[in-house]
């Protein structure tokens, strides 16, 4: 169906950013960066927390902490929308969206929903152990 | 998923597919002497009530009104149609990935007759709607009135079928149903 191909397009844009990001220096972690993954652990207590600072892939002067990719599996987002889910993250981290980071892009699962990944095709969507979107 | 600050990341290459047929007669019509800072509001295809609406550019909120973006203004926006979207850019011209990403999810289910608001041509709308919806991203959709997310959200509802179904409530019947019967059928 062509919606594989969409996703694998939209994934291939949102994406290329990945493709970048195996040689951005995987060691140098920013002050944002580190204060999303600090706020996100204490605000969501994640069994997973993935994140990426996509920012090379765009517009702005290299080193920058503008854009952002989160994974986050939590048992705080049982019984919610993914609205709502995304509003938690959204909270979490207020701050650094109100200030430099300019977009955020957000998968959320509960636990159950993550250890059904390998069933589930979101799961491909997924940042943990996925090579560069294609 | 989308931007939320100053400047809008320059448009990620190779991702624009194929321009449905009603948009490039909008496109064409852009290319005219309308300047692409009236051009906040476009609109193609056939109202949703039934009439045939000359696909063209209608300016929202630019020149005249000029007023800030009330909750009350804001609420009749998004109401007005069944399908609005706010997007960084057009349509046709989408100056983010993520609203391209929009973008591209509805011209795959064949959503045509959308009401496409460009935040970029007005700051308040800008602003204003990120406040309405209380949320910090562009861009953002609403079907039926209601706040349905960003980005992200809309492509889980495209991959999980929500999307269909939520269409489908609207009158609009997605045009992956189409292509699924065309499959099944061979």
């Amino acid at each position: 169906m062509l919606s594989g191909q969409l996703v694998r397009h939209l994934f291939s844009m949102a994406g290329r950013v990945c493709l970048s990001r195996s040689s951005a220096g995987l060691g140098t972690i920013g002050p944002v960066e580190a204060a999303i993954r600090t706020k996100l652990e204490q605000a969501l207590n994640p069994e997973v927390l993935e994140l990426r600072n996509e920012s090379d892939a765009h517009a702005v002067p290299p080193g920058s902490e503008t854009h952002f990719r989160v994974a986050v599996v939590s048992s705080r987002f049982e019984g919610l929308s993914p609205l709502q889910r995304h509003r938690l993250v959204h909270a979490a981290l207020s701050e650094e969206l109100a200030g430099r980071v300019h977009a955020l892009a957000i998968q959320t699962r509960t636990p159950a929903q993550w250890e059904g990944k390998t069933k589930d095709s979101l799961g491909r969507l997924f940042l943990i152990n996925m090579g560069p979107y294609k | 998923m989308g931007c939320s600050g100053g400047r809008a990341p320059g448009r990620l290459p190779g991702v624009r597919g194929g321009e449905p047929r009603s948009r490039r007669r909008s496109a064409a019509a852009m290319s005219g002497s309308l300047s692409r800072a009236a051009a906040a509001l476009l609109r193609w295809g056939r109202g949703a009530g039934g009439g045939l609406r000359a696909p063209g550019v209608r300016a929202a909120g630019s020149g005249g009104d000029g007023g800030g973006r009330s909750a009350a203004q804001l609420d009749t926006l998004v109401k007005k149609d069944k399908v609005v979207v706010f997007l960084k850019g057009t349509p046709e011209q989408p100056q983010c990935g993520f609203s391209n990403a929009v973008v591209q999810i509805l011209r795959l289910h064949g959503v045509r007759d959308y009401a496409a608001y460009n935040v970029l041509d007005d700051p308040q709308l800008r602003q204003g709607i990120k406040d309405y919806s209380n949320w910090p991203t562009i861009p953002q959709v609403y079907l039926n009135g209601e706040f349905v997310g960003g980005c992200d959200i809309l492509l889980q509802m495209h991959q999980n079928g929500d999307l269909v179904e939520e269409l489908k409530k609207l009158g609009i019947r997605s045009a992956l149903l189409d292509e699924k019967k065309d499959q099944d059928s061979k």
